[in-house]
């Protein structure tokens, strides 16, 4: 089945006097990465917590999966910081999902295995997190997002704690990996989301409206340094900071 | 990791040591009487011929502390799980919980005498109340705060509320937890020797009345080191097993590589 196109609709979110969502509208095209851009406090991390059902209180919003399934247990989060349990070894934080439904199998943990070898962290299937680095335990992260196998993802600058080259390396992992997923990426790195994102919103003013969506020619994760992408880089910078 | 461990031998050995050359030189040269404060030579030979009357005594304190711990720990995890998961009940549970930590515990220990017996529950009782509110203390600050992002991940795997405590929450709170259970092994002996003071007729607290009343002041002193040696060795085996517990967990206090 391939994965639904999502669309989220008459989100409203109140916080205190301010109004930072008011009917708003997104869609998610399936199977295709859409980035949100946005600066601190615009509410974009918002949006994206109500997809994921993780929504706090003054949150009001509807979503809406096109194959009429609902999205509630369809849908893998990955957050900035690892939220690796230091208790758990690598591959027990990566299968940590089947452990907490209570249906952990014997091949979980092979495949939980076969995940890490992918990503680059054959080996270290047995180290505490508190023995790995920021970028491999962020490697744990997205293994155990990949995991969850399932159709819609939504990530929440996961790559931001990251060294420059660190992240270059893990925003390409994460491209081929979840290559025909439904993702949501939140950034506020212009860069990462034309790198990484078939369509690009930016999320500005209060309450907060979508601008145009830019989409890149090339299939992502696109290369650094491409004239194109320098140009719609200067774009979005605009439309950022205006 | 083994030269470490030997030095830590080598360490307390020189201190318990220096600590009985400390003790060898006052009796010396203050030439206080021997009623007053006895040699350590002369409380190793009371001991020696006290052996087995200090075993049986010492044999039933033992029973106290370890019984009257097992019993805090699980009332106060118990409560700490309560106070957690049932907001209503917390209302009225944490003046409780207060009160009973403001009560000071000696001033019960007549009254739980009197309730109880001169028998062990009593002195169990005494060791519950004084760890109780520590164990539960720790756990309850420990299972409050989860990190946010961990329950944010639980959920977005559809995990239940039990799986959540039990892959998250509780792991999480153990760091805290082992705080309460190292203070409640330090302080459990103090319960179950004042309850024996307060009226048995048994233990070490008992014997140490019962000697004291006789002037027989080096058996008092070999009941005194007989329950510092166990409640010593009872720390040190529990440290030893909340470290094994939470091996996970980073010692910033050692040097470590980073990164």
């Amino acid at each position: 089945m391939p994965p639904p196109t999502v669309t989220l609709s008459n989100a409203s979110l109140r916080y205190g006097p301010r109004n930072l969502l008011d009917n708003f509208r997104l869609v998610l095209q399936g199977g295709k990465w859409t980035c949100l851009l946005g600066q601190s406090g615009v509410g974009k991390t918002s949006v994206l917590r109500v997809l994921a059902g993780l929504a706090g209180t003054g949150v009001t919003a509807e979503t809406h999966c096109d194959d009429g399934l609902p999205l509630k247990g369809r849908i893998a989060y990955m957050a900035q910081q690892d939220m690796l349990l230091p208790w758990h070894s690598a591959v027990n934080n990566v299968t940590i999902g089947a452990r907490l439904r209570q249906e952990l199998h014997a091949t979980d943990r092979k495949r939980g295995q076969e995940l890490l070898a992918d990503l680059g962290l054959g080996g270290h299937e047995d180290d505490l997190p508190a023995t790995l680095s920021g970028g491999m335990r962020q490697r744990v992260a997205l293994a155990r997002t990949l995991f969850e196998a399932k159709p819609v993802v939504a990530m929440d600058e996961p790559f931001s704690a990251l060294d420059a080259i660190t992240r270059y390396q893990l925003q390409g992992l994460a491209a081929q990996r979840l290559q025909g997923s439904t993702v949501l990426l939140v950034t506020h790195d212009p860069m990462e989301a034309l790198r990484l994102g078939h369509r690009i919103y930016v999320l500005s003013g209060l309450p907060a409206q979508l601008g145009a969506p830019l989409e890149p020619n090339q299939a992502p994760p696109r290369p650094h340094g491409d004239p194109q992408l320098m140009c719609l880089h200067a774009e979005l910078w605009d439309q950022l900071a205006a | 990791m083994a030269i470490f461990e030997r030095s830590r031998a080598i360490t307390a050995a020189t201190t318990t040591a220096g600590l009985l050359l400390v003790w060898q030189l006052v009796v010396w040269v203050s030439a206080v009487p021997h009623y007053i404060l006895p040699a350590p030579w002369d409380v190793l030979g009371a001991w020696w011929a006290h052996a087995g009357r200090l075993l049986d005594h010492a044999e039933v304190t033992i029973i106290e502390i370890v019984v009257g711990l097992i019993l805090g720990l699980m009332l106060g995890v118990a409560s700490a799980l309560t106070l957690t998961y049932f907001r209503p009940v917390r209302r009225w549970m944490l003046p409780v919980l207060v009160v009973s930590q403001a009560l000071p515990v000696f001033a019960l220990a007549p009254l739980l005498v009197l309730w109880l017996g001169y028998g062990l529950a009593s002195k169990i009782a005494m060791a519950v109340l004084i760890i109780y509110f520590p164990v539960t203390a720790a756990c309850y600050d420990g299972l409050r705060h989860t990190p946010r992002g961990w329950l944010d991940l639980a959920a977005t795997m559809d995990a239940s509320a039990f799986a959540v405590l039990r892959h998250i929450r509780l792991p999480g709170a153990l760091p805290a937890l082992a705080s309460g259970v190292r203070v409640a092994t330090a302080v459990a002996p103090i319960g179950a020797v004042v309850g024996e003071w307060v009226g048995s007729s048994a233990g070490l607290g008992y014997l140490m009345l019962h000697a004291n009343a006789r002037m027989q002041v080096d058996l008092m002193f070999a009941a005194l080191i007989t329950l510092a040696v166990f409640a010593v060795t009872l720390y040190f085996a529990m440290d030893a097993a909340l470290k094994r517990l939470l091996h996970w967990q980073a010692d910033t206090t050692s040097p470590t590589s980073e990164d």
